[in-house]
Order: C-alpha cells, then sequence, then structure tokens
C-alpha cells in the first residue's frame, strides 16, 4: 500500500484493482467466435521510464508492472482475488498457523535455461532481508523466524506469531540465486537486463524511450498469445492520448473527462473497448487528532455531514466512482456496508457543532466558541488534480455551515517534510492505495504514530488496537471479516477520516485484443490468455 | 592571443568551483530527501531502512564532508552514480540522454539561422511595408504563444487529423527492420514537429534582433560612402551592411553552447524525447544530488566556454576588437 501522489497513478495501477459494473460498451454485439493465435504486438504507454527491473529494488509502477510480466511469485491473486499457486503447485499451513509450506512446480525453467529450485526461493527470502539490500519490502519477511529446503521442490517458512498478511507476501517475485549470489545487488546487471521465470522474457530498454518484452515459448503456463509486449515512454498524458487515438496505443487509462466526454464518438468505439471497474484506494480528509479542535469526534462528524460525497463523485470524478464510507473497497469480501454514514446533511451539521459548543454569537457568519473562531486549514499535495477539485468544492460546503477553511496545495517533498512529517497540520487530503489483503495495521494503530509513519493523524484507539492485532493472527477469511467489520464500525463512528470516495479505473483496449473478461481482479489477470484473431494481427514481427 | 586565452582558462577553475559550492549549497537546502521517496507514505518500509539508505548514500555526514567527498570525485573525472534506484553512473545518464538533445538543439539552431536572418534582413530593408507589418504580427504572435500549447495543436492537426506525422517519439515502431531510405524519412518525419515547435519562439525573437541590427548598420556612414560609390545596391547590403549585422550572431551562438545540452521539460515531456530536459527535470524531483550536480557542472563548463569561445570569436572577426587588443598591449 502507497499513498497515492498523482491522480495519473490511480488510472494506471490496475491490476489488483475489481470490477464494479461493466459499461454497456463492453459488450459491442455479437462477437464472432474467433480461435485463438499467436502473434501481435501490444504496446501501451508509461507516464515514467522504469528504474530498475530487479523487483526486489523497484518501487515505481513502470517497473513493478514490467516486473509483473518478467517474474513470479510463489502465489498470486486469481481474478476472484482469491489466492493461488504460480511458482506453488500447492501449501500447507500447519494447524498452530505458524508455519506454510510450499510445494513448487517442477516445470519452470529461467529464462536462462536453468531450473527453479527451492533454493532460489530461499535465496530471495535472504535477499529481502540482507541489510545490505536497500529495499522497500523486506517488513513481511522480517516476521519470519527460520526458513527451510528439505528437498529442492519444497520451502518451509516458519513464524514465531501468526501473520495472516505472510502468505500474500510469497507472492514476491522469486529472484534467480544461480546469477545473484555473491553479488552486490545494486550492481547487478540484471537490474537493466532481466531474467526471471515469467510469460515474457526481456528483449530491449532503450532507456527513456521504450521497454521490449517478448513472449516466453517455455512459460509453465504455455506459450502466452501475444507475442511481444511495448512498453512506450510518454510522459505526457495529452501525448498519450492523441497517440491512442491514432491507434499507435493499444491499452490506456482513460481520465474521467477523456472517458466521458473525448471517446464517446463512432471512430474511437471502432478502435477501442472501454471498462470501468472500482480501483483499490480511496481519498479521504484528514483531521489531525493532536488539534484540540478535532478532539472532540461530534466536530469531525459535523463536517462529514456537511460533505456532500456525491457531489465531489460528480464534479471531480465525472460521476465514475463510489461513495467511501471506510478504507475498504464497496465489493470486497472484508467491506462491511452496514456502518455509520454520513449523507449531506448541514442541519446535521449544525446541531452537533452547536452541542459541541460553537454557534456564531457576533453574527459574521463563521461559528465562534470563547471567542475563537472556527477556521483551519486544509493541505494537500501539489499535482493532484482531483485533490485540489475536492478541496475547493469541500471548502465551499464548510462555509455554508460557517467553518472557514483555507486550501492550501504544496510541492509532495516540502509537504511531506514541512506538514505531515512533524505533524503540523490541521487536515489534509490525501489518498491510500490498497490490495485484496485487508491489514490496516500500519495505518491505523496507536503504535504507527511516530514521526514519518503512517497513522500521522495521530488516531489511537484501544479496541481498534486489538482489532488490527487480532485480524493479523488468524488466516481464515470469516473470522477475520468479524474483526475487521467491527473496526470499520468503529472508523465510520469516530471519522478521523472523512472517507470521501472510491475512483473507477476507466482503461481502453484496442477492440483486435480477444479474451478480455473483466472480474473483481480487473482485466489484466488474464493477460497471457489475450490474443488476436490471425486476420487482424497488426505487427507482423 | 594565447597568453589571453591560457589566462581566461586557468580564471574558470575558481569561476567554477564556485559554481558547484553554491549549487550544492542550493540543492541541498530543498526540503527532502532522494531516500524520501522510497520509504516515506510506504507501510512496507521501516525507518531503518531510512537510516541504512541515508549512510549508503553518505547523507548522514555533514554538508561540507559530502561537498568535499563530491569534489573529490570529481577532480577525477567522477560524477558518481546517480541516487535513484537503479544506481547507474551519472555519466551514462546523461550520455545517454545526450545526443537526441544536441540534435533537436543544433537542428533548430540552425532552423532560426536559416528562417530567422532572411526574415530580419528583409524587413529591414522594407522597412514598414506591408511585408515587415506581416511578419512584425507573425513574430510576435510566435513569441506570444505558448509551445506546448502550439505543440499540441500540431499534434492533433498532423498526427491524429490528417495523419501524416507521427504524433510523439524519435521512431516509429518496427525501425531496425526498415531499410535505409525508410528509417532516414522516419526520423525525419519525427523531428518535423519537435524542430518546429521548438524553433519558432527562436526565430520570432532572432529576426526581431536581426531586424534591428540591420536597421542600425543601414544608417551608418560607410554604406552612406558605399552608396555614394555607386555600388549596386545588392553589394551594399550583402557585403557590407550584412556582414557587419551577423557580428553579434557570433555572440549569441556562443551562448548558445551551453544550451546544446539543455533541453526543455515541458518540450520533452510533450514529444516523449528522452532529452536532457526531463532528465534534470526528474533528478530535481527525486532529489538524485549527483545527477543534478553532474548536469550542472557539464552545462557549467560549457557556459563558460562558450562565452571564451565567443570573446575569441569576435575577436578574429572584428579587426576593430583585434586591433583594440594590440593597441591596449603595446600600451
Amino acid at each position: 500500500m502507497r499513498l497515492l501522489r498523482k491522480g495519473l497513478l490511480i488510472v494506471t495501477v490496475i491490476v489488483l484493482a475489481a470490477c464494479n459494473q461493466s459499461d454497456e460498451l463492453n459488450h459491442p454485439g455479437v462477437e464472432q467466435v474467433t480461435t485463438p493465435a499467436y502473434g501481435d504486438t501490444f504496446i501501451e504507454a508509461s507516464i515514467g521510464d522504469a528504474s530498475t527491473l530487479l523487483p526486489v529494488l523497484a518501487s515505481d509502477s513502470a517497473s513493478s508492472s514490467i516486473n509483473g510480466l518478467v517474474y513470479n511469485g510463489l502465489i498470486r491473486y486469481n481474478k476472484n482475488l482469491q489466492i493461488e499457486g504460480e511458482l506453488a503447485e500447492s501449501w500447507d499451513i500447519a494447524e498452530d498457523n505458524l508455519t506454510i509450506t510450499f510445494h513448487l512446480r517442477r516445470d519452470v525453467r529461467w529464462h536462462d535455461g536453468e531450473p527453479l529450485t527451492a533454493a532460489d526461493v530461499q535465496f530471495t527470502y535472504n535477499l529481502y532481508i540482507d541489510p545490505a539490500t536497500p529495499t522497500a519490502y523486506a517488513e513481511a519477511f522480517k516476521q519470519v523466524t527460520r526458513v527451510e529446503v528439505p528437498d529442492p521442490y519444497t520451502f518451509v517458512v516458519h513464524y514465531d506469531k501468526p501473520y495472516a498478511p505472510a502468505l500474500i507476501s510469497w507472492a514476491t517475485a522469486i529472484h534467480p540465486r544461480h546469477l545473484l549470489e555473491g553479488q552486490d545487488i545494486t550492481k547487478s546487471p540484471l537490474s537493466r537486463h532481466p531474467i526471471g521465470t515469467g510469460p515474457y522474457k526481456f528483449s530491449e530498454w532503450v532507456g527513456g524511450e521504450k521497454i521490449v518484452l517478448e513472449a516466453n515459448p517455455d512459460y509453465f503456463e504455455g506459450q502466452p498469445y501475444i507475442k511481444r509486449v511495448v512498453y512506450r515512454i510518454i510522459p505526457d498524458v495529452s501525448t498519450q492520448f492523441l497517440e491512442l487515438q491514432t491507434g499507435s496505443l493499444d491499452f490506456m487509462g482513460l481520465s474521467p473527462l477523456q472517458f466521458d466526454r473525448q471517446t464517446d464518438t463512432p471512430a474511437f468505439r471502432r478502435l477501442y473497448n472501454k471498462y470501468r471497474y472500482l480501483n483499490f484506494g480511496y481519498t479521504y480528509l484528514g483531521y489531525n487528532l493532536k488539534r484540540p479542535l478535532f478532539q472532540d469526534k461530534r466536530v469531525r462528524q459535523a463536517l462529514s455531514y456537511a460533505i456532500d460525497k456525491q457531489e465531489l463523485i460528480d464534479g471531480v470524478l465525472l460521476g465514475y466512482g463510489a461513495i467511501a464510507t471506510g478504507p475498504y473497497k464497496p465489493d470486497t469480501w472484508v467491506y462491511n456496508g452496514n456502518v455509520q454514514r454520513y449523507p449531506y446533511n448541514p442541519e446535521k451539521s449544525r446541531e452537533l457543532l452547536a452541542a459541541a459548543g460553537w454557534e456564531d454569537s457576533n453574527a459574521n457568519g463563521i461559528l465562534d466558541k470563547d471567542g475563537v473562531e472556527l477556521a483551519f486549514t486544509i493541505v494537500t499535495n501539489q499535482g493532484n488534480d482531483l485533490r485540489s477539485k475536492t478541496g475547493e468544492i469541500i471548502q465551499r460546503r464548510f462555509r455554508e455551515i460557517g467553518v472557514d477553511v483555507k486550501l492550501r496545495i504544496i510541492e509532495w517533498a516540502t509537504f511531506l517534510k514541512e506538514f505531515i512529517n512533524p505533524g503540523n497540520f490541521d487536515a489534509t487530503i490525501l489518498g491510500w492505495t490498497g490490495g485484496p489483503e485487508p491489514d490496516q495495521y500500519n495505518i491505523w494503530h496507536s503504535s504507527k504514530t511516530g514521526p514519518r509513519e503512517l497513522n500521522f493523524i495521530g488516531f489511537k484507539n484501544a479496541e481498534v488496537d486489538q482489532l488490527l492485532e487480532d485480524g493479523r493472527r488468524v488466516f481464515d477469511e470469516q473470522q477475520r471479516k468479524i474483526y475487521y467489520d467491527r473496526f470499520q464500525e468503529i472508523l465510520a463512528e469516530e471519522q478521523p477520516y472523512t472517507f470521501l470516495y472510491v475512483g473507477e479505473a476507466l482503461p481502453a483496449v484496442s477492440r483486435r485484443f480477444r479474451g478480455v473478461e473483466p472480474a473483481p481482479a480487473g482485466i489484466r489477470y488474464n493477460f497471457t490468455h489475450w490474443f488476436v484473431p490471425k486476420a487482424e494481427q497488426k505487427y507482423s514481427r | 592571443m594565447l597568453r589571453y586565452i591560457i589566462r581566461r582558462l586557468v580564471l574558470l577553475v575558481p569561476l567554477l568551483i564556485g559554481i558547484t559550492l553554491i549549487s550544492f549549497v542550493v540543492i541541498h537546502l530543498a526540503p527532502g530527501e532522494p531516500t524520501d521517496l522510497q520509504t516515506q507514505m510506504n507501510p512496507q518500509a521501516s525507518s531503518e531502512l531510512q537510516e541504512r539508505l541515508r549512510v549508503q548514500y553518505g547523507l548522514d555526514q555533514p554538508l561540507y564532508v559530502q561537498y568535499g567527498r563530491w569534489l573529490g570525485r570529481l577532480i577525477q573525472l567522477d560524477f558518481g552514480e546517480s541516487f535513484a534506484t537503479d544506481r547507474r553512473p551519472v555519466l551514462d545518464k546523461i550520455f545517454e540522454r545526450l545526443p537526441v538533445t544536441i540534435l533537436l538543439n543544433v537542428l533548430s539552431i540552425v532552423f532560426i539561422l536559416a528562417i530567422a536572418v532572411p526574415l530580419g534582413v528583409v524587413s529591414a530593408i522594407r522597412r514598414n511595408s506591408g511585408f515587415d507589418r506581416a511578419t512584425t504580427i507573425l513574430v510576435f504572435t510566435g513569441f506570444a504563444m505558448p509551445s506546448f500549447w502550439l505543440a499540441l495543436l500540431l499534434m492533433d492537426w498532423f498526427g491524429v487529423r490528417l495523419g501524416v506525422l507521427p504524433v510523439s517519439g524519435l521512431k516509429s515502431l518496427g525501425y531496425e527492420y526498415l531499410s535505409w531510405g525508410a528509417q532516414l524519412l522516419d526520423r525525419i518525419s519525427h523531428l518535423i514537429l519537435p524542430v518546429f515547435v521548438s524553433a519558432i519562439g527562436g526565430v520570432a525573437g532572432f529576426s526581431r534582433y536581426m531586424r534591428s541590427n540591420m536597421l542600425e548598420v543601414i544608417r551608418q556612414d560607410y554604406i552612406l560612402t558605399a552608396r555614394a560609390k555607386g555600388l549596386a545596391e545588392r553589394t551594399v547590403i550583402y557585403k557590407h551592411a550584412l556582414r557587419n549585422a551577423l557580428l553579434p550572431v557570433i555572440t549569441i551562438l556562443g551562448l548558445s553552447v551551453p544550451g546544446l545540452i539543455g533541453g526543455s521539460v515541458i518540450f520533452e515531456t510533450i514529444f516523449a524525447i528522452p532529452g536532457m530536459g526531463k532528465l534534470f527535470y526528474d533528478g530535481v524531483m527525486m532529489r538524485d544530488y549527483p545527477l543534478i550536480m553532474g548536469i550542472l557542472v557539464i552545462g557549467a563548463v560549457l557556459t563558460l566556454l562558450g562565452n571564451l569561445l565567443a570573446d575569441i570569436s569576435y575577436a578574429l572577426a572584428d579587426p576593430r576588437i583585434r586591433h583594440t587588443q594590440q593597441a591596449n598591449r603595446s600600451q
């Protein structure tokens, strides 16, 4: 889970996004039955160049999406966001939830022909926890007490406490031991020329221009149909959109404006299918709970009542989104819809503020208490148009109930250093992206309120702490749901954030490509099964 | 002359060190550190990682130690490794972007000179004519037009609607499989819009400059003399006047040497051209200190050399300057 910096990323990170509703456009009449064929090239654009193609070091979305095709993990999420085996054929979780045994496939080879064994998995684990490895993803592996390799195709992990997010941490890309062992990982040539086990092999990287992958004919799940994948680096989204209109791109995550207004032409529909589904990730207004003003729950609730969330969705996302009621996406198993909601209700808002002692005693339109006016500043980061627009709309609504709000938009690094890290803010508009794993320990646990930690609003609730700890200790979904349902109830009651909205991913895919099946996991989960009928193939090489 | 050049070159060294020192301090004044990007707001990253990265990058040292280390390596022509996750040598990164940037800038300067010089001269000769007025309007429109907007309009028009030129990038997909001639055509078609857009502002400014220069020169006594001698108007204008009016061009060319490796972020972003401007911008956003410093140093060296070069060629081209120098020396 990472904080969203740019709205752009919302639309590009769709790999883990689930399907909400498919657009009418998705089913363009009767498709003739076509047989899968090999060949053709899939071209998509990325706003930034990849940084490194070693998954252990990469933390940007461009690198991650390429690494996703080049490497495999032991397990993965399937189309319904259930965990299934990838390099692991099966796995057993011991009775006490402390040991996981993975049974690896025996037919997997690295792109250079070497067989994959449990030694590679062990090496990957050691690589991540090595203090010399500058990786941002070591935390989940640090919970491991011991690993074992009883035979070349069995890998056993031991934990001293049950840790539910542990299982999905093994979706981490497995690195080739025979090429990396004993080397300085930061100087490995593999960062520019990766060798994995995945459906696509690395072919070419022209810095700042493009990255090319070729289908792996020996892929253990069968050769992917699309022969080549090209990532073109096009930093400007307007340019990407122009390229899309000329047909030079086969895939693009559209903005709501592009999706709604600019692609509603017969010419565009002839070339592309459009899809829409909810993203993992939400935007919120977070209150600094260390400020006396926000320590009164009634004030936070009043502010939530004063915001018209549907208005935000209509105004900012042109309707392509859903109201958020908590940290989880409405169409996932962990989501609890039966929580306290805050529909737009300015009267209720005024009542709550009056009950908290805020009244307009000098009739200047701004509420006050003990001679102090109800005024604060909302900060957000520069470069995210959705957030600044959201801020402006909220500002107006707050003014209507007599709350004087200023909006400040600050460059990202300054924003973190001067405002968020030192806790020097009243309220902030930000967003979180997540995935199917519901663990929210790092964002809501009271132990995570230190400097540079993620509970920067200073939320402390003993029951929530307990629920978050319990939720990580069990693997069973139904049992976990009990904990997380209660967790969502408390958040909804307390309103440390006003949860605003969940945006939608709005991808356009060239109509040449068949086999696209929207599912809770989005559309890219079955990319290796996409194909172009022989007659429609566009690129022969 | 040689002594003069050597003296100037020696004087460059303290100047350069001063420039790097100021740049180094200013860059570190900006809030945020390169490690922030990897570790901040990432639930999987611990603060311990943050510290480890800071040690690896040497950011735990006081600023003067960091500067000393950096300068020590620079003297051995080692620009260090980038702080980005790829940790590539700064020079590799710069040299990867340099050819494209230089190509575009050279083409753009050639285009500017080829259009602006005749335009300026003709405007000056036919001062206040219909042609002069028309170019004045055109030139100011070109100057005032935001280049990103013009670029998008041209891309939409020629790339999407007419479909005659590629929208962005430098080469088509499958460029490697084209014949030699087709490759050349492909490259040219990709360069037309970027060169045109990057040159348009320059054409506007430069032709104005050329026009006023020419007007100044035409008023001089020796032009009057030339005309009085009965020389043909062509000879007067293109031989006597133009030569003198072109003198300041040398200065401008000299000053544009550092510009050859500089790029424009906006322009490169829009045309998806991997050039120096974008590299520098990304470096600044990520607080990639070695990369920023590397580009600044190369830029500073080229600026200083460009100035020197301009001064020298000026002396070579203009006898008045040459003679003054000699006169000074003989005193």
